[in-house]
């Protein structure tokens, strides 16, 4: 703990640089911006942007661990700049880079074009054989039933997973933590009828059987969702539907 | 998409996962330390280890023990980094656990 007579007035922030117009690859800028115990390193960019380099670029949006903008790799680490406090980084440099294993746009800001159509390839939403109309009233779920999803249901799609995930680093096609934790999500609602149809894809190579169940996702995911845990639960399934699958009247592989 | 087939490899890595955290320790405890300090008979081992049945549990948790190792060990050297040649090192991989069950066998049954 630093007491207030050694806190530093200032410190230093290497910030990852790139402008695709005229650089080749990313440099770093060092900042040095004041120390308070109460900044977090968003606060720390901020101040950067306001006071130092206009152009400097960035997501972020709520400060406050719920909107998932400002995911950026802080010494290293993905983590949620409006909840990483500077004082947990001292005595500093603190180096801000943006998240691993996508394309740089700019600066800090990484290309999602990949992640948000795997998102959406899982069909992250309750599938209905059937919709019952409004009128016979709404579908009711037990608090047990409710317990089964309602923690893979917390991901804000930061991507700090993907960032943390090795396997994600060197597989392009690997669906990855976050979109396969939601469509376990979706799975395991009591609601939903739409499990046949994930199937091909999150049992698939690319899918869950891609992970090697290394865990870093789970470790770093803010909101606790565990997509590690998430698809465990998935390899079990796919398992039981392999062996199954060559019974008379198991479900049939694709 | 085609459904993959590692789930047949990943049952036998969590059935070997399992055979090496609980059975092995146990074997390890009759075979290396009570058998030699005399608690256990080696002629009463001898006896259940070399039943038709004691011989395919010997061979049955070795099988799962090398599976468990190979599969381990090729997920391991992605990790590391090791993406290139994946299908000749699964082979090499998956075949060094057979030769070590055939090996086993052989021992078991001989």
């Amino acid at each position: 703990m630093t007491t207030a007579a050694t806190m530093p007035e200032t410190i230093m922030i290497d910030v990852a640089r790139y402008h695709p117009e005229h650089d080749e690859e990313p440099q770093y800028e060092r900042f040095e911006v004041p120390y308070r115990s109460d900044w977090v390193v968003l606060d720390a960019l901020n101040h950067i942007k306001d006071q130092d380099d206009g152009s400097l670029t960035y997501r972020w949006s709520c400060r406050m661990g719920v909107c998932g903008s400002c995911g950026m790799m802080v010494n290293g680490v993905p983590v949620l700049t409006c909840a990483a406090f500077l004082r947990d980084y001292l005595p500093g440099p603190v180096r801000v880079e943006p998240l691993a294993g996508f394309p740089v746009e700019r600066d800090l800001v990484v290309d999602l074009k990949d992640f948000i159509g795997k998102l959406s390839a899982v069909k992250p939403w309750i599938i209905r054989e059937e919709e019952t109309p409004l009128s016979e009233g709404e579908y009711k779920q037990s608090p047990g039933q409710l317990a089964d999803f309602k923690q893979f249901s917390m991901c804000i799609n930061c991507m700090l997973c993907y960032s943390a995930c090795p396997v994600y680093q060197h597989e392009e096609e690997f669906v990855g933590p976050a979109a396969l934790a939601l469509a376990q999500r979706y799975n395991a609602d009591s609601r939903d009828e739409g499990n046949a149809e994930r199937y091909p894809l999150i049992w698939s190579d690319d899918g869950i059987w891609d992970c090697t169940f290394v865990g870093e996702c789970s470790e770093v995911c803010p909101k606790h969702v565990d997509p590690a845990g998430a698809i465990q639960s998935a390899k079990l399934e796919s398992t039981v539907g392999w062996y199954t699958s060559f019974l008379p009247l198991g479900r049939k592989r694709d | 998409m085609r459904a993959s087939n590692e789930p047949f490899f990943w049952s036998m890595f969590s059935a070997g996962g399992m055979v090496a955290a609980m059975v092995i320790p146990a074997l390890i405890i009759v075979t290396g330390f009570l058998l030699p300090a005399g608690a256990i008979g080696f002629d009463r081992l001898n006896t259940v280890l070399t039943n038709p049945i004691g011989r395919f549990v010997v061979l049955g948790i070795t099988f799962l023990v090398f599976a468990h190792a190979a599969h381990r060990l090729r997920h391991t050297m992605i990790d590391l980094g090791v993406t290139q040649f994946r299908l000749q090192i699964a082979v090499a991989i998956y075949g060094l656990a057979l030769g070590g069950v055939i090996w086993t066998a052989i021992v078991v049954f001989a």
